[in-house]
């Protein structure tokens, strides 16, 4: 393993040690609207990465002279921007992928994951380990998001990046292009990656890892437990 | 379209979480229980409403100066303008309401469903009050598939599942199933 803090661990650490989807479980919306084919999930991926590295690039240029109080606002607006850069060049070149994204593509302006890196990394870290830290991000990103993409596509009907699957074309099981599909792979896949890294299940989705935190402040959390209180009493 | 087409296929049809996937975060995180879904689903409904109906003019002004490509970062800065404004207002004039829905609304900003909405709107081509009706059935939407789920979930935390799919994986495959049954609506319009 790569030497904390180096590098390459910047690098390497988004791509399995905390993939954003399936270990922190981060930008779940796109991971379930747009794998019911491993191209668009690939698309997907690249295009949130693209703008994962620009934002991160250009957040940690600007971390000295955003104000604390009004940072968010200001994150927001940077990755709106590439996010808009990003639908030019995919309408003109990619069309067919842009038709096949959809609302999705505007969305990955509010995918926790950048917004959470730009807060957790970039905002905090020089230039050069913030690029770093957003290709591995993103490439983790893309490579779950492909994952997915793939065994909903093998399923669901038949066939792999344009090729048929011998037998499982003749039957395919359309349930695994259909949303229940998506919740179901997914879930399948999370306890696949809890399996295999032999850890103890996150037993929620709590505040860590989560963007939203450090807006509200646990206030989602403390929300819960409030409710729970007053119903003890 | 008529308006209430518009309300069936928001809530049922297109449900926004269970079919088209927006708003997944909130979905999982707030569902615990069944009061804090409610609190969520009104917080939403309301910055929905209120988003659509200033997106709107606000997308009109973007036509007029043939900008339109600007649409998702003006929309974005619009939302997160507003629901600051909001929580600031409620503060101030409305203590009981910020106390029940004041926790939730910071966690809207980044909901990607208000900021779907408010897009799809324009999208569809919907006019003002379309578009208000939109809002309102996907605001109703969420909070129905909120409060289904959190019934389901409470069932789940007492049920005994195999180690690695206890906590996330067994909520996303309960999700599955309830998305399931929300594909019995396909084509009623």
């Amino acid at each position: 393993m790569a030497e904390k803090n180096s590098n390459l661990y910047e690098f390497t650490k988004g791509i399995i040690k905390q993939n954003p989807t399936l270990v922190t479980l981060l930008g779940m919306c796109p991971t379930l609207a747009v794998t019911t084919m491993a191209k668009n999930g690939i698309g997907m991926g690249l295009a949130t990465t693209f703008v994962l590295v620009c934002s991160n690039f250009v957040i940690s240029i600007l971390k000295n002279v955003i104000p604390k109080a009004v940072r968010l606002p200001c994150f927001i607006v940077v990755i709106a921007g590439f996010v808009t850069l990003i639908e030019f060049l995919m309408k003109g070149y990619i069309p067919d992928l842009y038709n096949a994204l959809g609302v999705f593509l505007s969305l990955i302006t509010v995918n926790c994951i950048i917004l959470g890196r730009a807060e957790a990394f970039a905002s905090k870290n020089k230039i050069f380990p913030s690029i770093l830290d957003g290709l591995g991000m993103g490439l983790g990103f893309t490579l779950s998001l492909f994952t997915m993409g793939s065994v909903r596509e093998i399923l669901g009907t038949g066939s792999w990046m344009g090729l048929k699957i011998p037998v499982l074309s003749a039957h395919p099981m359309t349930i695994f292009i259909m949303p229940a599909g998506g919740f179901f792979v997914l879930g399948c896949l999370i306890a696949l990656v809890n399996k295999l890294a032999n850890r103890k299940p996150p037993k929620e989705i709590s505040c860590e890892g989560c963007p939203n935190a450090a807006v509200c402040g646990g206030s989602c959390e403390n929300a819960s437990a409030d409710t729970a209180g007053k119903e003890n009493a | 379209m008529s308006y209430l087409m518009i309300l069936i296929g928001c809530v049922f049809v297109n449900n926004v979480v269970l079919s088209q996937f927006m708003g997944i975060c909130p979905f999982l995180g707030v569902s615990k229980q069944m009061k804090s879904s409610v609190g969520m689903g009104a917080a939403v409904i309301f910055v929905m409403i209120c988003a659509t109906a200033i997106t709107y003019p606000v997308y009109r002004l973007l036509e007029k100066f043939e900008i339109t490509y600007l649409k998702t970062v003006a929309f974005i800065l619009v939302i997160a303008m507003f629901v600051q404004l909001v929580e600031i207002v409620m503060k101030k004039m409305m203590p009981p309401l910020y106390k029940a829905l004041g926790v939730y609304l910071p966690l809207i900003t980044t909901n990607c469903a208000v900021l779907g909405v408010t897009i799809g709107n324009i999208d569809n081509g919907y006019n003002f009050l379309q578009s208000v009706t939109n809002a309102l059935g996907t605001g109703l939407a969420f909070t129905l598939a909120l409060l289904l789920f959190s019934g389901v979930r409470s069932s789940i935390e007492d049920s005994d599942f195999p180690e690695t799919f206890k906590g996330v994986p067994a909520t996303l495959i309960a999700a599955s199933i309830v998305s399931l049954s929300f594909m019995g609506f396909t084509g009623i319009i």
